[in-house]
């Protein structure tokens, strides 16, 4: 579920940005301004950054009880994703190269998720808790 | 430096600091332990309290940050079809060397052919 999430987060926020990003038009540094308070002005980039926020929380979250090396294959499935809304959302070609890239995605990911998430590390070798300091 | 060549040292930089970026946070979330079970304990406000106040974790957002600067520099003067998939393609590779080390991750041939598989596909995706 929290793997869920950090795809469609990452994926849909990062087409929203994009997509308001480009109704706002091209920055320059006069137009400094605009760009900082976009997410404000403009409801794609508002909307686009809240899911960006929520995509860091929940791969911090994935972080706290899986491995890095399990973890970041998850996420690449969000390139898939964006290929698929910038097929039928936006509109764009995707070409036949783009399509065995999103393939070989899609396996990788697969290859990772068959195995265990976690390395399994002996009760005397695991990492000191920095939170019991701060509980 | 030629411009080809400048371009691949800023990949290179860009890798580095996104690398030390994902596996500082990665092991400060580990030194932290389970959030699900942290936000019972202590609330949301010890949790976030404990990721916001560990050093590894503000020293990786450090890290993430650089390098999204740095990757804004790098399409300034050079190719972003080039740039963006090459660096993340480069850093899954890196990413697993260092958490095979660093991190001590069993990084076994299930998650190097996955990291390679990904590295190809995010390269085509060019």
């Amino acid at each position: 579920m929290v793997l869920l999430s950090i795809v469609f987060t990452a994926s849909f926020g990062d087409v929203l940005l994009s997509h308001g990003m480009k109704q706002i038009g091209e920055i320059t540094l006069d137009r400094l301004p605009t760009l900082l308070l976009a997410p404000v002005t403009n409801p794609y980039v508002g909307i686009g950054v809240l899911l960006l926020m929520c995509f860091f929380g929940a791969y911090l979250t994935a972080l706290s009880w899986a491995d890095l090396t399990f973890v970041l294959p998850s996420t690449a499935l969000g390139y898939v994703v964006v290929a698929f809304l910038g097929k039928f959302y936006l509109h764009e070609d995707v070409s036949f190269k783009r399509w065995i890239g999103i393939a070989l995605i899609v396996l990788g990911t697969g290859f990772v998720a068959g195995g265990p998430s976690l390395t399994e590390v002996p009760e005397t070798q695991r990492l000191p808790r920095a939170a019991s300091d701060v509980r | 430096m030629s411009g080809e060549a400048l371009t691949w040292a800023m990949i290179g930089i860009i890798v580095g600091f996104s690398t030390g970026g994902d596996v500082l946070t990665a092991r400060a979330m580990k030194e932290i332990g389970d959030l699900d079970d942290l936000r019972h304990t202590s609330g949301l406000l010890g949790a976030s309290r404990a990721v916001l106040l560990n050093p590894k974790f503000i020293l990786g957002v450090l890290c993430l940050a650089s390098a999204f600067y740095s990757l804004l520099t790098a399409v300034s003067f050079a190719d972003v079809s080039l740039v963006a998939p090459a660096a993340a393609a480069l850093t899954f590779l890196s990413n697993a060397i260092v958490a095979k080390f660093y991190l001590k991750e069993n990084v076994n041939a299930r998650r190097w052919t996955s990291a390679v598989l990904i590295c190809g596909g995010v390269y085509l995706l060019r």
